[in-house]
This record gives structure tokens, sequence and C-alpha cells, in this order.
């Protein structure tokens, strides 16, 4: 329990220690500390960041399909639109071609009429002049009648 | 060896100190062989067992933290590196909370104060018997000395040289860093300004010897109760682990009882002994803060 040398000792061995601890055991530690706290920081906004990409990714993917889909619907639209052009157009084609059909064969008609009506005026005028020359046999003289019945056939 | 016998002198070599110095009668150093001599040997010697144990604990202490900090590194902790990181953590942050100026010594300070007294602390827990016994074995038949001369004190903070020795070395810093940031003016102004002031010169003239008294007192007194509040602390509880060591030796039922009594006081000492290292570092940063400040 005296007080003596080990006093002194002591000090000199507690500033030696002391100074061990703040030249070689504090700085490497503290730095390692400080160096995980830094990487840790880093990790935190690194997630951060991405999360933030994640939902700038997500809002451009909302984007883009509700592009695709106005897009698609334009499309959509487009083909109906020229289905219903097409659809038109050969609505005509077919009504024109019918039209041309019916007029050729109205055509056809006509000049079948028109032959048929030839062919009945001459056999009428060929009936009606053998008519008359039963009826007319001996008076008529065939060549000075002919010209009235020409004109009276042209008529029929 | 009729000395050994009584419970006097069982607890009396259990608080005597191996000590080396310089014998007054024989004029010539050598080892003590009782207490008288070595008290005779005044301020010229040294308390080997306390010497030993403290530079054997600090060395401890500074391999494995300066293992830890050769291989420290920012990945992931693993074992010792995880303990050695959660101790100089709970320095730091405590030194982030008490201390507010700048200064790279102090939170190395506060760790090595904190880990040492806790080591020095750490030795009373040790059963008081084993380590002096094993000297006493040692002495006997690799010196050839009487093992009842073999005195070894474990417990370096019972032994007040080495608590004074710290707190004499703080306040020394103290002092030191209260000159370097306050200069002679500033630390003489402290001492003497204060608590009494007066805006009158005559009135604040005679009041600088009370106030040096009142501060002067302050002043000494933080060292002295820093040394005093370890060493007390410590000194008890060894004696209390002595007085149950000598239950042990006195019949079965009482040996039996002492075994409860000393594991109900090991268990409460870890408290204490932990306790003490923090107050001693807390008190060591509160110092060293109030030198770096003006009041």
């Amino acid at each position: 329990m005296n007080i003596n040398l080990t006093l002194i000792g002591q000090s000199i061995t507690f500033f030696i220690f002391v100074w061990f601890c703040l030249k070689f055991v504090w700085p490497p530690i503290m730095g390692a500390l400080e160096e995980r706290k830094k990487q840790i920081a880093d990790g935190l906004a690194a997630a951060e960041r991405g999360a933030h990409e994640k939902e700038l990714a997500e809002k451009k993917a909302t984007e883009t399909i509700a592009e695709a889909k106005t897009q698609a619907q334009e499309v959509l639209a487009q083909a109906q639109k020229r289905s219903n052009e097409i659809v038109d157009e050969a609505k005509a084609n077919a009504k024109a071609e019918g039209d041309r059909i019916v007029a050729a064969a109205q055509a056809e008609i006509d000049q079948e009429v028109n032959r048929a009506k030839e062919k009945m005026r001459e056999q009428v005028v060929a009936i009606a002049i053998a008519g008359a020359e039963k009826i007319l046999k001996r008076e008529v003289d065939q060549s000075a009648h002919n010209d009235a019945l020409k004109d009276l056939a042209s008529q029929i | 060896m009729s000395e050994q016998l009584t419970s006097t002198a069982y607890i009396k070599h259990h608080l005597q100190n191996w000590t080396y110095g310089l014998n007054p009668e024989t004029n010539s150093w050598g080892f003590a062989h009782n207490a008288a001599e070595a008290k005779s040997m005044g301020f010229m010697a040294i308390h080997v067992d306390t010497m030993f144990w403290s530079i054997f604990l600090g060395v401890l202490f500074l391999m494995v933290f300066r293992g830890v900090a050769k291989k420290a590194e920012a990945g992931v902790p693993q074992g010792v590196q995880n303990f050695v990181e959660m101790i100089v953590e709970f320095i730091d942050s405590s030194v982030r909370g008490s201390f507010t100026a700048k200064n790279d010594l102090v939170a190395p300070l506060a760790l090595t104060v904190f880990c040492w007294i806790f080591l020095w602390n750490f030795m009373d827990l040790i059963p008081v018997d084993w380590l002096p016994a094993l000297a006493g074995l040692v002495g006997e038949h690799v010196f050839g000395v009487d093992p009842h001369h073999v005195y070894f004190k474990v417990v370096p903070s019972t032994d007040p040289n080495a608590t004074f020795a710290l707190a004499l070395s703080v306040f020394f810093l103290t002092i030191w860093y209260g000159l370097k940031n306050k200069g002679v003016g500033g630390f003489t102004a402290e001492l003497t300004m204060m608590p009494f002031q007066s805006k009158n010169t005559v009135i604040q003239t005679l009041f600088i010897p009370v106030n040096f008294l009142l501060e002067f007192v302050s002043l000494i007194a933080k060292p002295i109760s820093l040394a005093l509040r370890l060493f007390g602390n410590m000194y008890a509880g060894e004696m209390i682990f002595i007085l149950i060591a000598l239950m042990f030796s006195a019949g079965a039922t009482m040996a039996v009882f002492g075994g409860v009594l000393q594991l109900g006081w090991a268990i409460f000492h870890i408290l204490i002994v932990t306790l003490q290292a923090f107050i001693f570092m807390t008190l060591t940063i509160v110092y060293l803060d109030m030198a770096h400040h003006e009041h």
C-alpha cells in the first residue's frame, strides 16, 4: 500500500500504451468502420437509385403500352376503314359490272328485238304480199303496187 | 510458520505487494521479505506484481486489438473483429457524446483507459488464492524461497500506485491541454476569477484568494477522486473475496456457504468491474473536454 516508484513505472507504461493505441490500433479500426459506413451508405443510395429507376421504367412501360394500344386502335380503325372501302369498291365494281352486263344484255335483246322485228316485217310484208297476191291475183300488178306495200310494211 | 495460521496473517499476506527496492538497512536492492521491510524501502521500491500484471494485461489488450487493426477491413466482420469493433464503437460514441472539441488523442486514450482498467479489475474475479498460491509454488520450487515470503497481488487496481498513476497521467493531460488551449492567462483566470465575480476591480481582487482556494481544491479533487474511487471499489471487492475465502477453512458448512457467497459476489462484481472502468473512462473524457473549453 506504499506509494513508490510503481507510480512512475505505471505512468510511463500508460503513456506507452496510449501512444501505441493512438498510432497502431485506433486509426486502422476506425478507418475500417468508416469505410464500411461509406459502403453501406453507398449501397443504400444505389438501392434507392435502383428503386427510382425501376419506377421510371415502370412508368415508361405503362406509357409504351398505352401508346401501343393507341396505335393498335389506329391500325384497327384504318383496317376497318380500308376493308369498308374495299367492300364498297367491290360493291361498286359489282354494280358497274352488273349494269354493264345488263346493258349488254339489254342491247342484245334490243338487237334481237330489232332483228325479230325486221324479220317479222319482212314476213308480214311477204304474208301481206302473198295475201294481197291471193286476193288481187288477177287485177293487181305486183310491180305497180310494190312501192305502196313497202311503204306500208315500213310502218309496221 | 505460525503467522500463516491466523486469519489476520492470511489477509495481510494477501494485501502485500511483491516489492523490489532499496533496503535501507543493508543499503542494497532486493525483494522485500515482509510487509515491514517493504514499508521501510519507502519510495525507492517497485511493486513487481503490479507492474507485471498491468503490463501483461496491457500487452494482451494491445495485441488483440492490434491483431484486429492489422486485418481490419470494411467487409463483413467476424469473430474477434466483431468484438473489438463493438468496443471501439462504444468508446467512439462515448467520446462523441462527451467530448466536443477536436483532439485525436482522446478516443484512443479512452479506449486504453477502459480496456486496461477493465482487465485489471477483471483479475479480481479469479479466485483470490489461485495465482498467489501458484506464485508461492513457483517461488518455492524454482527459486527456493520461503513460499510465505512470496507476495503476489494480481489485481493492479487494488494497488493505489496503479490507480494514482492513471489518474495523475490524466490530470497531467488536462493541465497540458488546459494550458495549450486557454493559454497561461486563461488557465490562471479559470482558477482565480471564478466562481465569485464582480465588476468592481477592487472587490474582484479581493475575491482572487477565495476563488483560488475553491478552484484549487476542486482541481486537485479530480485526480484524487478518480484514483481513490477505482482503488476503493476494487480494494473493497478484493477484501470481500479474501474474507469469503477465509470461510473455506472453517468447516464444510461454512465452506459451502462461502462458495455460494463467492458466486454471488463474483456475479455482482462483474457489474462493478465494468462500471468502474466505464466511470474512469467517462470522467477522463469529461475532464479533457473541460480542458478544451472556456467556462
